[in-house]
């Protein structure tokens, strides 16, 4: 007999709940506050079939302590083999710094959209990060490097409040050895910092100015990663400056509960930053009520 | 759509053939200030118990679709570094790595984890209301649809048989407004009194093959004709009315309207609204280890946009700090959000939210507000 409710197929539960198990195989810390975890897949095929693109994120999950999202830092050409950078900030994370190599955990993903790195193949790419924005767009400097002769020019702009806070330092001088321009600004000055004090506006101003105003206009692409405040000074430059609104790239950052469009907490107005985002172009935005 | 009429005294052969599976209708809880009766869904045992000339129930039945506590998995703990770590570990590839002594501090040296959808039997929903049921339909569209359906609610969805019956709309009620004044789909058998007769609709093979088995017979057209002035009557009873035509546009428009403030300073971010909502499913994850410390569980708790820490991320930066903005997200979402994704609004116009507000803030007068906005 059927029931009106028939068409209801029992669905892939499985891939709702599933999470890969993982290992933490190393821990560097990076500063006082945020540090890198490498973390493997334990299944050898499903590290081989984890793929992912630049700017997508997973669930990371300690079981019975919490689970979070993550932006991946590593390259995709690593597959299941990831990096996560973590700041110590919330309950799980806090609990997080405490474990060490060769803590099990869950992850689940890859989730959200991702940086178009192919698309901007022949491009001169703009890679803008403040604070800990860095760690989303360690991935897709990682997959630009690694086609380096495919770009135009590269430049990475980073803004971190002090000296010592910021990340990847020991990767710079490799990034440079890509013929990247690496600028880095920072608000408050250390004893034997040598760079410049600011925001990371001055940077891009600087940028611009220096740039052949039509390439600007024409042939750049950008990536952007920061906290809320960063996002609208930074893009009314580049807007001003003309480059168009579907160049730009965002990550934004939401609370998230699922991954998988289920929980709402991410919700921008209709838009679901897990499964839209996380990564938006800036014409996307515009669209979006109070998404910065 | 086949259509029967059977007398109102079979319905309780009807309810209890059914009964050979749990049966969850509205049941009165007891009385308000004024003496009114207060309802709610309930398991109902006794045909007695069945309140079907009930007005609204409090809640919604989400409870028996989307439950406000529920466990998504639970984990056993096992101490890789103990005897059970090598026989349970799964993959052969951890096996030879010892953990570090910070696995201990992690509390997972390793672990299984087990999902249970927590469905062990068939549910009959009894006497749901139009609004009600087409909740349920707006709810599949989001919850089973997607790259990712949830299995926790489809595997309840798809355990279900659905009464629908008849209502009087209350002054609250504004179901008309929002299109969900009758259901066109999402049950099994839907009933509407015409004093001692119940006219039958009938949407599964299950329902007609129930409605054999009771005193049950074709309308005929005189009973047809008091079927659709019976539809007048109820069409007729209708007080509150939203206009939602250009909804999204006006919502967007007056995005930076100073309305919202006004409702945002009178909203007390309980999230009331939300947990009598039919449908609201926003919800929020927690784990915990059991106090054995060998098992832990992850359990998902309903939610409300409207309380303080909903859109707060790790550091404390609050996306929608205000009250107003939580308040007008509630709003986004319904009326504007899930008509952009799926052409018709999540809102069903049950009333429920205004009625529990105690601060009285009501869906016709938000909206009203907006549209009057200058």
């Amino acid at each position: 007999m059927k029931t009106e409710l028939d068409f209801i197929q029992p669905v892939a539960g499985e891939q709702f709940e599933y999470s890969y198990k993982a290992e933490i195989t190393n821990v560097y810390p990076l500063t006082r506050m945020e540090k890198l975890y490498q973390i493997q897949l334990v299944d050898p095929v499903e590290r081989e079939q984890f793929i992912f693109r630049p700017g997508q994120f997973v669930m990371l999950e300690l079981p019975g302590i919490g689970e979070a999202p993550f932006s991946i830092s590593s390259s995709p050409v690593r597959h299941g083999d990831i990096e996560l950078c973590i700041r110590a900030a919330g309950n799980m994370t806090r609990f997080l710094d405490r474990v060490g190599r060769g803590t099990r955990v869950g992850i689940s993903g890859p989730f959200g959209t991702h940086f178009p790195v192919e698309k901007m193949e022949g491009e001169d790419i703009l890679l803008i990060a403040g604070g800990l924005g860095i760690a989303p767009l360690r991935s897709p400097i990682l997959a630009v490097l690694e086609k380096r002769s495919r770009y135009g020019q590269v430049d990475i702009m980073y803004g971190a409040r002090r000296p010592s806070e910021l990340l990847f330092g020991y990767e710079y001088a490799m990034w440079r050895q890509f013929d990247v321009g690496l600028n880095i600004i920072v608000d408050q000055e250390e004893p034997g910092w040598q760079g410049p004090v600011g925001l990371i506006t001055e940077l891009l101003k600087q940028r611009i100015a220096d740039s052949v105003p039509d390439r600007f206009r024409e042939q750049t692409s950008v990536i952007i990663c920061g906290p809320p405040v960063m996002f609208r000074f930074v893009c009314d430059l580049l807007i001003s400056a003309g480059v168009p609104v579907e160049k730009i790239f965002v990550s934004l950052e939401r609370r998230m509960h699922c991954g998988r469009g289920k929980c709402c907490r991410c919700n921008i107005g209709s838009t679901y930053t897990c499964l839209d985002g996380p990564v938006f172009d800036y014409w996307s935005v515009l669209n979006l009520k109070e998404a910065i | 759509m086949l259509f029967k009429v059977f007398p109102v005294g079979e319905l309780i052969r009807l309810f209890e053939i059914l009964s050979a599976d749990r049966i969850v209708g509205p049941v009165k809880k007891g009385e308000d200030q004024h003496g009114h009766s207060l309802y709610d869904f309930d398991v109902v045992h006794d045909f007695a118990e069945l309140r079907l000339d009930y007005t609204q129930t409090i809640h919604s039945a989400k409870n028996y679709f989307l439950p406000y506590r529920e466990d998504l998995c639970t984990f056993t703990f096992q101490d890789a570094a103990g005897a059970g770590g090598d026989e349970t570990g799964g993959s052969g590839d951890g096996q030879g790595r010892p953990n570090a002594a910070g696995a201990r501090d992690g509390g997972s040296g390793d672990w299984q984890k087990e999902v249970d959808y927590g469905v062990y039997a068939p549910l009959v929903l009894f006497g749901l209301h139009p609004c009600d049921i087409n909740a349920l339909n707006k709810l599949d569209k989001v919850l089973l649809g997607g790259r990712y359906p949830n299995p926790f609610y489809g595997e309840k969805r798809a355990n279900m048989f659905i009464v629908g019956h008849s209502c009087n709309p209350q002054p609250f009620c504004f179901c008309k407004s929002m299109g969900t004044d009758s259901a066109i789909r999402g049950f099994d058998l839907f009933l509407t009194r015409m004093d001692d007769l119940y006219f039958a609709e009938v949407l599964s093979s299950r329902a007609f093959h129930l409605l054999e088995q009771i005193d049950c017979r074709e309308p005929d057209s005189r009973e047809h004709r008091r079927y659709l002035n019976e539809m007048a009557v109820k069409e007729s009873l209708f007080v509150a009315h939203v206009d939602t035509s250009d909804l999204t546009k006006i919502l967007d428009l007056e995005f930076q309207a100073p309305v919202w403030k006004e409702w945002g300073e009178k909203c007390l971010s309980c999230g009331t609204c939300a947990q009598v909502c039919p449908t609201c499913y926003c919800y929020g994850v927690e784990e915990h280890v059991d106090m054995d410390l060998n098992h832990g569980r992850k359990e998902k708790k309903l939610y409300s946009c409207n309380l303080l820490d909903f859109a707060v991320v790790a550091g404390g930066h609050n996306f929608r700090p205000e009250s107003h903005t939580r308040l007008k997200y509630r709003y986004y979402h319904k009326h504007r959000g899930f008509v952009e994704a799926f052409e018709e609004s999540l809102c069903v116009g049950c009333g429920r939210c205004g009625q529990s507000c105690l601060a009285r803030i009501t869906v016709p007068e938000v909206i009203a507000s907006v549209r009057a906005s200058k």
